[in-house]
């Protein structure tokens, strides 16, 4: 398809004008399992239709099944009012429907220009790319989404946001008339959340469909027309946004009402377990001071790419610092590998879900003995018996339902194997257990129940580092909170100190020393 | 019980089974328990280097450099007895196993402190362990008159009716049977090879799992190495020339997982058996050995249709009603 920039902005459409797109009674089902269930989906042009439900409902399978990647069982999608059938994604964005991705889904090992026109590069009369046309037209486009980029730059130099403005680049140079943009927020920080709602707007008013897919109701009620609730695969409600309020949402996509949200603790806390002293890495992190107590919940807050995640996985050795000591109960240690971590009593929940994710091939109680094979072996042999006998203690804590202890983890659902993790853990017998973004991108029902366990856990006498980008988290579960921005300990706020102003001025450094 | 009857190792074994009978129908005296031992020794090299390559495929990595670390073992082995004829066995089997495992280290310490590749690793080792044969030998070849008798007859004495080479594969699987199962290393290589960010965050050091892995099957080419030239009688620099593809494809058709962190050893066993009947059946029925190429080809293609099928994800659990089901 051949690239129009010269197309004028569609004039902006009233909310009673025909949806552009319509999807009715999608069913889509994978073997034994039924994904969406009669779906319905209206998207109208000029207008954001946010799509909400917690993790499960359906929203991938929706996306997958616009964009061509799945063909629905039955039901009809019309375009235009018009039936469509997309057999390939290539079918799907020669209609002009597109999507931006969460984890943005282009080439790393490819130019700016040569990402936004892929499958669609402009060719010469000989059929061969026409490079010079096509870095022109990159140009035109990312300057007309005020992208200050080079198209000839390698993807995997940019950021994530900046990824994502290639993702809209790519999404105007087919000139869609729908695009789904799939959680884009979720790993940006606030000034790129800013820039990116101005490009929602700009294709709104452009009078493109927007389809938009957030866990954050701040964004939906900010930017949204419409709404749309999906719930274990079925459309559960759908109107104006300007008709709804939180509760209500909230509502729909749980089935019941959500009124109290941090569970309530007893502040036990007790003596030091651990005091960072003067830690330092080159390009990092520097000047990092802070203890822990027995019992507490000490939250770190910041901006994405303050230097949290790197900080805590110096304090778990995958990384080493250039200077600083760690003492644990009064004693300096050194953690030179994950496993010195581990010995010592710290143990590390990554962000990335995939990499924290259990063993898939290993039965159940293999991957919760794994860091603790040294307790349950001797003279260099494992002993099975041993190994059960912990597993079945702690699976069973955590209320672990599997038939079996030696049955796959992979044929456990995905909160059961969340389950098996967190036993891993425990098994360990950790003094301190750091969280890093422990509920980014699940539901609020598993986010309560991540956090009823977390206040659990501080009761028992652990020591945990949560480290968040969600205020309310932070607010609602930290007895106190280390607050970071680019690489230094911005603050330090406890009790009354800790609000949702002093929060955000601190990360963003407002008012702090030039 | 009826979950091993449908696993793909029971699969195998009634395959190997059915290839048997239906050899047997043809030549009923390649069954004979004479001939099943002697197909069995010769199948020996091939399960040794085998068992070895199964625990690098499980940490995600591949050893091309098998059979050239048997040759230059071999080799050296056999100009080591030819130039000091009195130098005992015992002496020969140790340095057979350092020789090799010391190659195995130096694909490991690529792999694990230089982040090299694996398969580049050793498909560039594979031709140095190879051109060194040429380089110490000149390209001559150590023949049968000059080395000992003790030197040749080691893997052919005979302990209660097997020879001494088939009891060292009976004695390494049983070694590999217990290792995996029974100590942190061998868990570790199904950690390494299934989920390698896990395994990091979970204290395991998947670059030392990786040499260790290597190392382990340097040294079981090295001992092959001694026991090819020492039963074969002759050391030359092309001996065991495209071995590595039949020890990968032994591996895969036993279906351990290219992918990493998945198979058993049974498996390992069976696969290389698999290949050993076949190559060793195909002439006494007068069918060429040409064949047999054709024969291993479709048998890795089947097993690793197989593994991909079986692989397959079963969608997710999204509905409620579905859980439990599934």
């Amino acid at each position: 398809m051949q690239v129009s920039l010269t197309t004028p902005p569609v004039a902006h459409v009233t909310a009673d004008a025909a949806p552009v797109l319509r999807l009715e009674g999608i069913t889509k089902t994978f073997p034994g399992v039924k994904a969406l269930d009669g779906v319905t989906l209206e998207l109208y042009p000029g207008q954001v239709t946010a799509l909400v439900g917690e993790n499960g409902a359906g929203k991938s399978t929706i996306v997958k099944t616009l964009t061509g990647i799945y063909q629905p069982d039955g039901g009809t999608i019309s375009l235009g009012g018009a039936p469509v059938h997309f057999a390939t994604a290539q079918d799907a964005t020669a209609a002009g429907i597109t999507a931006i991705h969460q984890e943005t889904v282009l080439f790393d090992e490819l130019s700016v220009a040569e990402n936004i026109f892929i499958g669609h590069a402009p060719r010469t009369r000989f059929g061969l790319i026409d490079w010079p046309k096509m870095r022109r037209d990159a140009q035109e486009i990312l300057s007309r989404i005020d992208a200050d980029l080079d198209p000839d730059m390698p993807l995997r130099e940019l950021g994530i946001a900046s990824k994502h403005l290639v993702a809209i680049a790519r999404a105007l140079s087919v000139d869609a008339r729908v695009v789904i943009m799939d959680e884009p927020t979720a790993a940006l920080s606030h000034k790129e959340i800013e820039e990116l709602y101005e490009l929602v707007e700009r294709m709104r008013a452009e009078g493109r469909a927007i389809l938009f897919i957030s866990h954050k109701f701040d964004e939906i009620f900010r930017i949204a027309d419409r709404y749309t609730v999906f719930r274990d695969g079925q459309h559960v409600g759908s109107g104006l946004i300007s008709e709804v309020d939180e509760a209500e949402l909230v509502r729909l996509m749980v089935g019941r009402s959500v009124d109290q949200i941090f569970p309530q603790r007893a502040h036990n806390i007790g003596d030091e377990v651990l005091k960072v002293v003067g830690y330092a890495h080159p390009t990092e992190f520097d000047e990092i001071n802070f203890t822990l107590r027995r019992g507490e919940i000490l939250g770190f807050y910041g901006l994405v790419g303050a230097g949290r995640s790197e900080l805590m996985q110096a304090l778990f050795g995958v990384t080493k610092p250039s200077k600083g000591a760690v003492r644990i109960d009064g004693q300096v240690r050194v953690i030179r590998s994950p496993a010195e971590a581990v010995e010592n009593g710290i143990v590390y929940v990554p962000e990335d879900r995939g990499r924290q994710g259990a063993v898939i091939g290993l039965p159940i109680f293999q991957n919760v003995t794994l860091p603790s094979l040294a307790q349950t072996s001797r003279h260099g042999f494992l002993r099975l018996s041993e190994e059960f006998a912990l597993a079945r203690e702690y699976t069973e804590r955590l209320d672990l339902r599997a038939a079996a202890l030696d049955q796959d983890v992979g044929t456990l659902s995905g909160g059961n194997q969340q389950k098996v993790v967190i036993a891993k853990w425990l098994a360990t017998k950790p003094k301190v257990i750091i969280l890093d973004e422990p509920t980014k991108g699940i539901d609020i029902g598993s986010k309560a129940a991540v956090h009823g366990f977390m206040a659990e856990l501080a009761a028992q006498g652990l020591s945990v580092i949560m480290v968040s980008s969600e205020i309310p988290e932070v607010l609602g579960m930290s007895d106190r909170v280390i607050v970071m921005r680019e690489g230094l300990i911005a603050a330090e706020l406890e009790g009354e100190a800790l609000t949702p102003e002093n929060l955000v001025r601190h990360a963003a450094g407002i008012g702090a020393r030039p | 019980m009826t979950s091993f009857l449908r696993s793909r190792e029971a699969i195998l074994a009634a395959a190997i089974l059915a290839l048997l009978v239906l050899i047997s129908s043809r030549f009923p005296a390649f069954v004979e328990p004479g001939n099943l031992a002697r197909v069995f020794t010769d199948t020996s090299p091939l399960i040794l280097l085998a068992l070895g390559q199964t625990v690098v495929i499980l940490t995600r990595c591949i050893d091309l450099s098998v059979a050239a670390n048997l040759a230059l073992t071999g080799m050296v082995c056999a100009m080591l007895n030819a130039a000091y004829p009195g130098v005992p066995v015992a002496v020969i089997l140790i340095l057979a196993l350092g020789m090799g495992a010391v190659m195995g280290m130096i694909n490991g310490l690529m792999v694990w402190k230089l982040k090299i590749p694996p398969i580049v690793v050793t498909l560039g080792t594979m031709t140095i362990y190879r051109g060194l044969i040429f380089v110490l030998s000149g390209g001559a070849w150590v023949n049968a008159h000059e080395m000992s008798a003790a030197f040749t007859g080691f893997p052919r004495v005979d302990i209660l009716g097997l020879p001494v080479l088939a009891w060292i594969a009976i004695l390494v699987t049983g070694l590999f049977f217990l290792g995996i199962a029974r100590t942190p290393l061998g868990r570790a290589f199904y950690a390494v090879g299934g989920n390698p960010h896990a395994a990091v965050y979970t204290g395991i050091d998947v670059g030392r799992t990786q040499f260790m892995a290597f190392t382990i099957s340097g040294m079981l080419a090295g001992l092959t190495g001694y026991l090819w030239v020492a039963r074969y009688s002759v050391a030359y620099v092309d001996i065991a020339g495209g071995f590595e593809l039949e020890v990968v494809a032994a591996c895969v058709i036993g279906g351990i997982s290219i992918a990493g962190g998945a198979g058993t050893i049974l498996g390992t066993l069976l696969g290389a058996l698999f290949l050993g009947i076949v190559k060793n059946a195909l002439p006494v029925v007068d069918i060429s050995p040409f064949w047999q190429l054709a024969i291993s080809g479709t048998a890795i293609i089947v097993a690793v249709a197989f593994n991909s099928r079986s692989g397959r994800s079963k969608g997710r659990i999204i509905l409620k009603r579905a859980e439990g089901h599934a």
